[in-house]
């Protein structure tokens, strides 16, 4: 499997745009923790760029790697591999990479300026988010027939979980606002790792004492152990379950 | 040693493969003829485990090829149009599937990569190749692991004479040490000398598979080309043919 995956790495380092994220990532942290005085400021800031730009990136990325890869994929195939060892090197391989970039970008200056549980929790999500949206999209391009479909379908799906999703819970909320929500609130963010990680990292700061009643019921969920094994476990979730879905496709797809 | 019974598969409208029986042996040299569009390469795409059917089964030296990818060690490969990473140089590509294929350097057939002179271009990236030294890479890589079987479709289109004469002179050569070799081809003249049966395909349907004396005896020709025509014209389809195919199918004899 790693065999695989190392050419897997090698050929996605060729192709630079790996390096030009890290770099990105890395002249952005630096310079929120420069500009702002307050560490837990630029932290705030920095979480939304990793809550839009990680899985953006990573959804575009992944899928553009897999359809630029497609001729190593049927390659392989005729070698004696396993279709699902051949779909997990990929998977490895691009993971791995999208993950060094976001420790090296995000990581080192969050260690650096912000060392404490704050910043260890947004580097969690981000990793997190990483995995999740690589498995995705690698269900969306196992399923598409053909790069353009793949690509859009990945958009779609980016768009849902940074823009409609939230739109449709606001939605929800208000209809019902007369009834006590906290409760299914909470079920309803596991619908959505990207709103199940803002609030992980939120309520881990200062912040969360402006929200209220919510606030304070949330904070003591999340701040619990088995807030931080809830949120684990259902990012794990949401990195198996897609993936799952794909190497299943990928077994009964003709190539 | 390929043992393929009651073989179905349908691309949505075109029914690609209708109820293929054959039986493949070690030392024969199969050609597989047909007119555009017969399933030919979807028949050889269904031995390499790389378009699945939707019925029947094939059977690799007496075992099922359903999941365990390990039978394909023993088959080389070269497709219609060799599609290598675009990035990956000829040298690496080579390295690279050696290094897959667990092979020491002294189990390697290095006579095509020696003829062909590739040594030269191995650190020329792929998508620098012209079609015909792809073509020539591919050749190498089908004969490279030393393989039982040889699956090679249309081996000889894109090839300068000399080359193609090379492959040519290979085939033989390894048709002489007992191996089983199938392949497909429109170009009848480079068969004629080489092939020991002939399996003739028509929209998915197998209309016969039988020794090309047989073949010759039947129609009065001599030449391959001439002998295809008159089957193709409609000529005595019936009458004295030994059906392979149907002895096959009763007595159900394994390899």
């Amino acid at each position: 499997m790693l065999k695989l995956s190392r050419y897997v790495l090698y050929d996605i380092l060729r192709s630079k745009v790996i390096i030009a994220y890290t770099l990105f990532l890395f002249i952005v942290s630096l310079s929120l923790f420069q500009l702002e005085e307050n560490d837990s400021k630029a932290i705030l800031s920095l979480l939304n760029i990793v809550l839009i730009v990680v899985p953006l990136i990573g959804m575009i990325f992944t899928t553009i790697h897999y359809y630029n890869s497609y001729e190593f994929i049927e390659l392989m195939l005729s070698q004696p591999l396993s279709r699902t060892r051949i779909l997990l090197s990929e998977y490895g391989g691009v993971a791995l990479s999208l993950l060094s970039a976001f420790f090296i970008g995000v990581g080192i200056p969050v260690l650096v300026f912000a060392f404490d549980e704050t910043g260890l929790a947004l580097l969690f999500t981000g990793a997190a988010l990483t995995l999740v949206f690589t498995s995705i999209a690698f269900l969306a391009s196992v399923k598409a027939r053909d790069k353009a479909r793949g690509i859009g379908a990945a958009l779609l799906l980016w768009f849902y979980f940074a823009l409609i999703f939230d739109g449709l819970l606001l939605l929800i909320l208000f209809a019902f606002s007369d009834y006590p929500m906290e409760k299914l609130t909470l079920v309803l963010s596991a619908l959505n790792p990207i709103d199940l990680g803002r609030i992980f990292i939120m309520l881990k700061m200062d912040i969360s004492a402006l929200m209220g009643y919510t606030g304070a019921l949330y904070k003591d969920f999340f701040g619990s152990a088995t807030g931080i094994l809830y949120t684990g476990g259902i990012m794990l979730l949401w990195i198996i379950l897609p993936l799952w879905r794909a190497l299943k496709i990928f077994q009964r797809k003709d190539l | 040693m390929i043992r393929i019974e009651n073989l179905s598969k349908r691309f949505k409208k075109l029914q690609a493969l209708d109820d293929i029986n054959a039986l493949f042996s070690t030392g024969q040299v199969v050609s597989l003829i047909g007119p555009n569009g017969s399933g030919k390469t979807t028949l050889i795409k269904s031995i390499l485990g790389m378009v699945k059917a939707d019925s029947g089964t094939i059977y690799v030296n007496g075992k099922k090829i359903n999941g365990d990818p390990s039978y394909r060690g023993q088959i080389g490969y070269m497709p219609q149009i060799g599609r290598y990473p675009d990035n990956m140089k000829v040298g690496q590509l080579f390295r690279m599937l050696k290094n897959i294929r667990k092979m020491t350097d002294a189990e390697l057939d290095t006579d095509l990569l020696v003829k062909f002179n590739l040594a030269s271009i191995f650190d020329k990236p792929m998508r620098t190749l012209s079609g015909g030294t792809r073509q020539k890479v591919s050749a190498a890589l089908a004969f490279y692991f030393n393989p039982d079987i040889l699956i090679l479709d249309e081996p000889t289109a894109g090839l300068d004479p000399l080359s193609s004469e090379i492959l040519k002179e290979k085939i033989m050569q390894e048709k002489r040490k007992d191996k089983l070799i199938l392949i497909t081809s429109h170009i009848l003249s480079d068969l004629d000398e080489l092939t020991t049966h002939v399996m003739y395909l028509q929209e998915g349907k197998m209309i016969f598979l039988k020794d090309i004396e047989t073949l010759r005896h039947e129609t009065g020709q001599e030449k391959l080309g001439k002998a295809i025509a008159y089957v193709m014209k409609g000529g005595k389809k019936e009458a004295l043919w030994i059906d392979e195919v149907l002895a096959v199918k009763t007595t159900g004899q394994p390899d």
